[in-house]
């Protein structure tokens, strides 16, 4: 399949590709990273991930009407606000729903994942009804519109790196949040062993709730970006989640840096892939090879030693 | 008197075993040997690292290097169903059994007939089977609760079930990991009783805390500390090493 | 070949006589052609269900990509009666007669090579069983021989059966794509698509179906349905008594996914087509919640999931839409959170012991046996 293609041209492919996947890259990092949370250090299944990050996507366009019709002056900075309340607004959700549901099936985790597939069909239907089911749009402002030239040949969209650059600014924050800081420690302690932080004086139950809520809340964070690269729609966190969720067990549940860089392989690919042949096609060979590789190396690709 | 003599061959010889766990080494080049008709205890602090060597044992754990051999077969090299068909039986520390399950179910299914898929769907509850069941049921102090659920016994029932299955699947080796732990003072004198019977004609690897438990059944004492032997020999020997006193005293 | 105990106990008996009721006395006597089609295609959901109660409710294996199975099984008969409905005479007016008419659509001029044996039903028959079999199989060697179990699991298999729907709506010159098979009219040159055909494949599934649930309680009762429950609990207990957990959990994946594909190829029959959007995720986790509704230890619950659940949808989804939706994700939730065994566990639970007592009750001030008033089209465990 390269063979009609000069070493220059296959070159221009990949960079331009490349940028391409960069923009995927970043919706998988941030979704996966709520998820590499919830799932790698809780062991919840959230299924309902990707709806928490439609509401996100819902908030920023919320938030951008209401710029245009009460603020336009402050237009162009709207979406730092949308951000914060997507993060808020999918947060408080999250912690709402551990309350209800989760914490009632810590001990049974294929339970869970049903229970939050039947709340994901809810929260659809809710932003069917409240929404529409047709798909909406956000209006950036100008500022991000344009492109950098970077060399002669290669030019990069602004709302491009300004999500990569989000992305990164996020992943920071979180690895600072989880591997550095006291509640960080605790979350890992009550992973590690419940009953042994409860008897040394760790609230349990905050320290779930707060971890769950801080995982829907990146999954909002990541639906604000996501409305950059792509309209919202009832239905449009569904299509994330089992490539997310991919993303996450490729990496080797437990670990951030995995989680990155298999959604750096992930995306990487199936960009590459997508030039070549049509994309379905090359999400099905992306797809196949992860779970190839998985079924050769269940653990993940960056997988710690855990004792079972 | 004859001119070749040859040794006894061990049962089980552990020849330098390691296992390192992320850099810790729990068990760390450990060698020691289990005669035929043996009844091994170890003991050792909490974290020494003694569940971990039956782990290695019984396939559990994966060794880093070192061997196991049981009757001249290598050990770390079979899966655990294939160690256990060899004829090495394990008891764990915390009972488990299967609690959605009769006894007389938890009993048939360890019954060593049957193990493969199609063999278990060919599988007949005969009187061979009813008989053996009833017979170790009997010793373990539960004939007449034979259609109980297990999720209905109480601790010590659930630990002497456990010992059941590993006797109807009569091992040549029997391990067991703190078989009286966690039992009331009478249940404690019933498996002691329970336990010197099962005891002959096979090897036993047994780890213990009770003191008087172990002077009882001990044939030879192994400590084990910081996944490596301490001192080894007899009870009063190792009772009066002064390393061994060092470690229990100095903790 | 059945051992000592009884192959039904009395509850059990009680749930196949009234289910054999309705299905072959009640339903076909009540309702039309059109409704009694109905039925038979919720019906072949109750074949899925069934797997997964001995994979899912019995191994603790939880697949959310029976839709994958389910999806094999009905594209080999549909495979079958595609061809069978495209022969030269009918597809004259295309440019390449003879093949599929979505090839033709798709500028493909002769017909594939995989759809060449699909001219024999012999061979479609076997299809049907071995290819989801050995999908399954290895699927199932590949997880379970390395231990991989529960959720990832459950997400390795949603993502196959994700793999599985893009291909086949990718590839339209091959499979039909987004609109899949359809147009299927014969069997062997006798016709499927008439009421009294209808009235025939209804009752041919229900006596599959019933010969589906015989080997389901068989398995159960044997040695083998025991070590499943023993594995779902004390996985290495199993192991530690010498039994390779790996090869029992890939015989009941297996088993499921024979069944759920025997429920696919009588799906392109009774319905008389086959499409992507019944082998993808949201049909396989729809699936689980037939199974989890009815109850995952129970065989006859499941077969009662498949169809309450499915009447529920169509009576919501043609007078309601929005709250099919609402209702559908409320009941994945109150199963699991109240009633993990599902309508068999409420049976058990509540009803069986009433009529007990009724029955009791009754038996103590006449004296008369009245064990055979059965409360009919009731779930029993
Ligand atoms: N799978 C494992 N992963 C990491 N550490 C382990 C594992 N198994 C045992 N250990 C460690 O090895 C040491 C010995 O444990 P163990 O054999 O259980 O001791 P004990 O002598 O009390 O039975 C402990 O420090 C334990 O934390
Ligand atoms: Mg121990």
């Amino acid at each position: 399949m390269f063979g009609d293609y000069s070493i220059g041209d296959l070159g221009s492919i990949f960079v331009m590709q490349g940028f391409a996947g960069l923009i995927l890259f970043s919706v998988y990092v941030l979704m996966a990273l709520g998820l590499a949370i919830i799932f790698g250090q809780m062991g919840v299944i959230n299924m309902a991930h990707g709806e928490f990050m439609i509401l996100g996507a819902y908030v920023t366009w919320m938030t951008s009407n209401a710029f245009q019709h009460y603020l336009p002056s402050l237009f162009s900075g709207y979406f730092f606000l949308a951000m914060l309340l997507a993060f808020l607004v999918s947060g408080a959700l999250g912690m709402l729903v551990e309350w209800v549901l989760i914490r009632h099936l810590y001990k049974r985790p294929l339970d869970t994942l049903l229970a939050t597939w039947g709340l994901s069909l809810i929260l659809q239907q809710t932003y069917r009804s409240v929404f529409g089911a047709r798909e909406v749009g956000v209006e950036l402002p100008q500022w991000m519109l344009g492109s950098l030239k970077v060399t002669d040949s290669i030019e990069v969209p602004i709302n491009g790196v300004f999500v990569m650059g989000l992305t990164v600014l996020i992943t920071v924050v979180v690895s600072y949040v989880l591997y550095k800081s006291r509640w960080g420690r605790q979350v890992r302690a009550v992973v590690q062993n419940r009953i042994m932080a409860g008897a040394v004086g760790i609230n349990t139950e905050k320290v779930d709730r707060y971890t769950f809520g801080l995982g829907c809340g990146i999954a909002g964070v990541a639906g604000s970006a996501f409305t950059m690269i792509g309209s919202t729609g009832p239905t449009s966190g569904q299509l994330y989640i089992v490539d997310t969720f991919l993303v996450v067990v490729f990496g080797g549940a437990a670990s951030l840096l995995g989680t990155i860089a298999s959604a750096f392989s992930i995306s990487q690919t199936q960009s590459t892939l997508e030039f070549f042949t049509s994309g379905s096609m090359a999400k099905v060979l992306t797809l196949l090879a992860v779970v190839g590789i998985l079924m050769l190396r269940p653990q993940g690709l960056f997988a710690l030693k855990v004792r079972k | 008197m004859l001119i070749g003599h040859q040794p006894k061959p061990f049962l089980l010889a552990v020849e330098a075993l390691t296992v390192s766990f992320d850099g810790f080494k729990a068990v760390n080049n450990l060698s020691f040997y289990v005669e035929e008709n043996e009844i091994r205890v170890i003991i050792g602090p909490n974290g020494a690292g003694k569940t971990t060597v039956l782990d290695l044992i019984c396939g559990k754990t994966k060794a880093t290097s070192g061997s196991i051999q049981f009757r001249g077969k290598e050990l770390t090299k079979l899966k655990e169903n294939q160690i256990v068909q060899t004829g090495v039986g394990r008891k764990f520390q915390t009972p488990s059994v299967f609690e959605d399950l009769t006894v007389f179910e938890n009993l048939e299914i360890s019954y060593p007939r049957g193990r493969t898929v199609f063999g278990s769907l060919a599988f007949q509850r005969d009187d061979a089977v009813k008989q053996r069941v009833e017979e170790v049921a009997e010793m373990i102090f539960l004939k007449d609760r034979l259609d109980t659920y297990a999720d209905q016994l109480s601790h010590g029932q659930k630990q002497w079930l456990e010992i059941g299955m590993l006797l109807i699947q009569d091992p040549e080796l029997l391990m067991l990991d703190e078989p009286v732990a966690g039992m009331s003072v009478s249940e404690r004198a019933k498996t002691a009783e329970l336990l010197n019977r099962i005891i002959k004609d096979r090897s036993v690897l047994v780890i213990e805390h009770d003191m008087k438990f172990v002077e009882d059944i001990a044939h030879k004492v192994t400590v084990l500390h910081q996944g490596q032997i301490l001192s080894e020999g007899t009870m009063e020997k190792v009772k009066n090493d002064p390393k061994v006193i060092e470690v229990y005293l100095g903790h | 070949m059945i051992i000592n105990s009884r192959f039904f106990n009395r509850s059990e008996l009680i749930g196949f006589v009234a289910l054999a009721l309705v299905l072959l006395v009640i339903l076909p006597l009540s309702l039309d052609v059109f409704r009694l089609n109905l039925v038979a295609k919720y019906l072949t959901y109750a074949f899925v269900a069934i797997g997964l109660v001995l994979c899912w409710g019995y191994g603790g294996i939880l697949s959310l990509g029976q839709g994958v199975f389910f999806g094999l099984g009905g594209y080999c008969m549909a495979m079958f009666l595609k061809l069978e409905a495209s022969s030269v005479e009918n597809t004259k007016i295309q440019s390449t007669p003879g093949i599929p008419d979505f090839m033709d659509w798709n500028q493909i001029t002769a017909l594939p090579l995989f759809w060449q044996p699909f001219h024999s039903l012999t061979f479609t028959v076997l299809a049907i069983i071995l290819v989801p079999g050995l999908f399954a199989l290895i699927i199932g060697t590949a997880m379970f021989k390395r231990r991989v179990g529960g959720t990832y699991f459950a997400i390795i298999t949603q993502a196959v059966a994700a793999i599985l729907t893009i291909l086949i709506v990718g590839q339209q010159g091959y499979t039909g794509g987004i609109n899949g098979m359809t147009d299927l009219r014969t069997l062997k040159g006798w016709d499927i698509r008439p009421d009294h055909a209808k009235i025939v494949l209804y009752f041919f599934e229900v006596f599959l179906l019933f010969g589906c649930i015989f080997i389901a309680q068989f398995i159960r009762l044997t040695k083998l349905g025991r070590i499943l429950v023993a594995m779902r609990e004390q996985e290495d207990r199993v192991r530690f008594s010498g039994y390779s957990v790996a090869n029992f959990k890939i015989f009941a994946f297996c088993m499921a996914a024979i069944f759920a594909a025997i429920g696919g190829a009588m799906f392109a029959l009774n319905v008389g087509f086959m499409s992507p959007s019944f082998v993808g995720i949201v049909p396989s986790i729809e699936m689980v919640i037939y199974t989890a509704v009815g109850g995952r230890m129970s065989i006859f619950g499941a077969v009662w999931g498949a169809l309450l659940v499915n009447f529920a949808k169509t009576g919501l989804s043609e007078s309601f839409p929005q709250l099919w939706l609402f209702g559908l994700g409320a009941l994945f939730i109150a199963v699991v959170l109240a009633f993990p065994n599902g309508l068999s566990g409420i049976w058990a639970d509540y009803v069986q012991p009433r009529i007990d007592r009724l029955l009791a009750s009754r038996k103590s001030k006449s004296g008369a046996w009245a064990d055979n008033s059965v409360a009919d089209g009731a779930p029993a465990e």
